[in-house]
């Protein structure tokens, strides 16, 4: 009884919390594929969204719609409407490189560059001209690490190569990363596919973590960590969004049977 | 037996063992060639290159081996006075072998009988005109000595022949039975075809560095004898270049050195932010269409011969840059100068340092990109702060790639700066480079024991160092640098 109450309680609370982004009748082709059809989704601030689906069902390329990272595919074309926080992204007047530093982007492989610890965390507060000196540029790094949860471990070589550290630090550098440059949705494409089971658990918890200042979209092949860290899950399938809603409502009592069919694990 | 037919017998051995050890492999097997350790093919394989391996390889050593132990047996026939008189024990050695052959070939054509052959005399018969009569032209009468020693040679030559091709034979049908006998279906033919493999490619590794040892011991030991003409110390420290082929030659290095680096300098100067440029151009923001045209087109650059680009050098550049800016500006009126020679050789190398370091910015991982424009970096900041620093040490190899190629370029020098040794700050001087001078101390009538022509080879030798030194660096640079990124 006392955990029916609970879970009241997180889905009353999910449901005070504004719209971030709303996405309405968005189709995205590549060439001649029909990738993603009339996709409606709405993802809330401080909230963690799971986007679900087989291999292949186009949750990473609507997740790539949401920063504008498809610009950089020549035959990639996206119609329909993207509003954050009630503007169009998709409109002329929106720069996309404005936009990436308010939507940042996990990467499903760790990809730190070449650089050092700290010169990868504070590259995108030098391209922003967030910090007006030394000392704010190295409490942002500071922060973010500490936000990354990696400020312990490496706070004593920030001088050393990001790539020589481990996968899930790695990881958790890129997060690092994409913190610094206080974005305000945070994309997660498969985070922690690379990753082994203790790194994993890391960053699971990191991303409950970020939820407190952030909207989190995570896309995920794993349904546990779907219903771990999200609130609200999507399940996609063949490009269309087949089920939207509370993650506790979308593995417990899905309405689709499509859906059943892929949390059950008769299609994947 | 003619050569070409020990070869075709030792390979013909060769397919028949072949055929044997294969037939003998399958047979082994009661047929089922499922039982067999390998595929029926290596047992045949193995079984030739047992019989023909050894046998040629042999046949190699004693080919040459069977020269130099006739050539020091023959010349103990030949008194010493006989020596000293012609001057050269080699040019007498000639004379011996041109008599055995024209022997030999009088022989074949029936100018001469065998017996004839065999008991000719000097004292009776003209040699000289006998031979010339079937055209083999002597220089001189045959002497008793000369004649003594062509007999021998012959002699020797002919038990030498039937010695090798009975040996090369028999060891080719040793071979043969020894591989035979062995093919068994569990004999492990695969692992011995697979050793011959290897030292195939270990044989081709080595011919190629042997050959680079072969060229630097040829110049060291004609340097070593340079310098033994000339002190090193005032080729190497000396500041002028007057060679005279009739002695007091000044022969210092310096003005050809700084000619070179100075032509260097001005290519990469226009090379490497040309190259770079156009590489980023095309790595990073031209479209597919336009990629495809202008990669090629950059790259018909490369095909152009160097005789061509010193055309262009000599007849457009040089007076261009006379006529528009060294006359104007009051830095002299020549036309071959160290601009031209440098700008010219820099539109050479452009495809040079282009090519390559688009092939490495487009090495650099595709995540990275996205790294950094998930962040929101634009084109240029992403190209300026990931790429670039993540592909310098492939870029830094292409530039002194580029500069190794330009410090050996002769053809734009003669044409575009002239041949004469200056040591200049000014850029529209005529100067001259290493290669340049390499060429003009060669060619013509030149007599090798000078030390004017020897030259020639500290310099090559002095240019083969720089490039080496810089070719190392490059290696070095990229080596460690190279994990940056995986």
């Amino acid at each position: 009884m006392d955990d029916m109450n609970d879970m009241r309680l997180v889905e009353r609370a999910v449901d005070d919390k504004e719209l971030k982004i709303a996405a309405d009748g968005v189709d995205v082709f590549y060439g001649d594929t029909h990738a993603i059809k009339a996709v409606d989704v709405n993802i809330l601030d401080k909230t963690v969204t799971a986007f679900i689906g087989p291999s292949g069902c186009g949750k990473s390329t609507f997740l790539r719609c949401l920063n504008r990272m498809n610009d950089t595919i020549d035959v990639c074309r996206v119609t329909g409407n993207i509003l954050l926080d009630g503007e169009d992204i998709y409109h002329p007047k929106v720069d996309p490189v404005q936009l990436r530093a308010k939507v940042g982007m996990v990467f499903q492989k760790p990809n730190p560059f070449p650089k050092s610890i700290y010169d990868n965390v504070s590259y995108g507060p030098r391209i922003h001209g967030l910090a007006r000196n030394k000392s704010e540029l190295d409490e942002i790094v500071e922060k973010s690490l500490r936000r990354a949860a990696l400020w312990d471990e490496v706070k004593d070589r920030l001088t050393a190569p990001g790539t020589g550290l481990s996968g899930g630090q790695q990881q958790r550098l890129c997060i690092a990363r994409a913190v610094a440059t206080s974005p305000e949705v945070l994309l997660m494409d498969e985070p922690c596919s690379a990753l082994d089971p203790i790194a994993t658990a890391q960053v699971e918890e990191l991303i409950d973590e970020l939820r407190e200042r952030f909207s989190v979209v995570i896309v995920t092949h794993s349904m546990q960590q779907a219903a771990r860290v999200s609130q609200k899950t999507a399940f996609f399938h063949l490009g269309e969004l087949v089920e939207f809603g509370d993650t506790s409502q979308i593995f417990t009592n899905p309405k689709d049977p499509r859906t059943e069919s892929y949390i059950t694990g008769r299609i994947g | 037996m003619p050569l070409i037919w020990i070869i075709l017998a030792v390979l013909a051995l060769g397919a028949a063992g072949y055929v044997l050890g294969r037939k003998r492999a399958v047979s082994s097997a009661g047929g089922d060639i499922r039982i067999l350790h390998s595929l029926p093919n290596y047992y045949g394989m193995n079984v030739f290159l047992t019989a023909v391996v050894p046998a040629l390889l042999v046949l190699v050593v004693w080919l040459l081996v069977q020269p130099a132990v006739i050539q020091r047996q023959v010349t103990q026939l030949i008194p010493d006075n006989d020596i000293m008189e012609s001057g050269e024990l080699s040019l007498i050695m000639s004379d011996v072998r041109r008599v055995a052959d024209g022997l030999d070939r009088a022989l074949e054509q029936g100018a001469l009988s065998r017996e004839e052959a065999r008991m000719i005399r000097s004292e009776f018969t003209n040699i000289r005109e006998t031979l010339a009569s079937i055209g083999v032209a002597l220089g001189d009468d045959v002497n008793a000595d000369v004649l003594a020693a062509a007999q021998r040679y012959r002699t020797l030559q002919t038990t030498g022949n039937t010695l090798m091709t009975a040996a090369v034979l028999i060891l080719a049908a040793l071979g043969l039975g020894y591989a035979y006998s062995r093919t068994h279906k569990d004999f492990r033919a695969r692992n011995t075809v697979e050793r011959a493999v290897l030292s195939i490619l270990i044989l081709a590794s080595t011919i190629a560095i042997l050959t680079t040892v072969g060229i630097v011991l040829s110049m060291v030991l004609e340097t070593r004898d340079f310098f033994h003409l000339y002190p090193a110390r005032e080729f190497f420290f000396g500041t002028e270049w007057i060679p005279s082929f009739e002695g007091g030659s000044h022969l210092g290095l310096l003005p050809l050195l700084w000619g070179t680096l100075y032509i260097t300098f001005i290519a990469l100067l226009v090379a490497v932010p040309v190259g770079l440029f156009s590489a980023i151009y095309l790595a990073e923001y031209a479209g597919r269409r336009m990629r495809g045209i202008a990669k090629p087109m950059i790259e018909v650059l490369a095909g152009i011969p160097t005789i061509v680009y010193g055309l262009f050098a000599l007849i457009t550049v040089g007076p261009m840059l006379r006529d528009y800016f060294a006359e104007p500006l009051g830095f002299g009126t020549s036309s071959s100068s160290v601009m031209t020679a440098g700008i010219v050789m820099g539109i050479m190398l452009i495809p040079f340092v282009s090519s390559l370091s688009d092939d490495i910015i487009n090495a650099v991982p595709q995540s990275l990109r996205d790294g950094s424009y998930g962040l929101g970096a634009t084109q240029s900041e992403t190209v300026k702060q990931v790429i670039l620093p993540a592909a310098l040490p492939g870029i830094v190899g292409a530039i002194l790639l580029a500069a190794s190629r330009a410090i050996g370029e002769t053809m734009i020098v003669v044409m575009g700066a002239g041949a004469a040794a200056t040591l200049s700050l000014n850029p529209f001087e005529a100067m001259t480079t290493v290669t340049v001078k390499i060429v003009g101390q060669l060619t013509g009538d030149t007599d090798f024991s000078s030390p004017e022509a020897l030259v020639a080879f500290a310099l090559g030798l002095t240019l083969f160092a720089i490039t080496l030194g810089l070719n190392i660096l490059a290696l070095f640079i990229v080596r460690k640098y190279r994990e940056q990124y995986e």
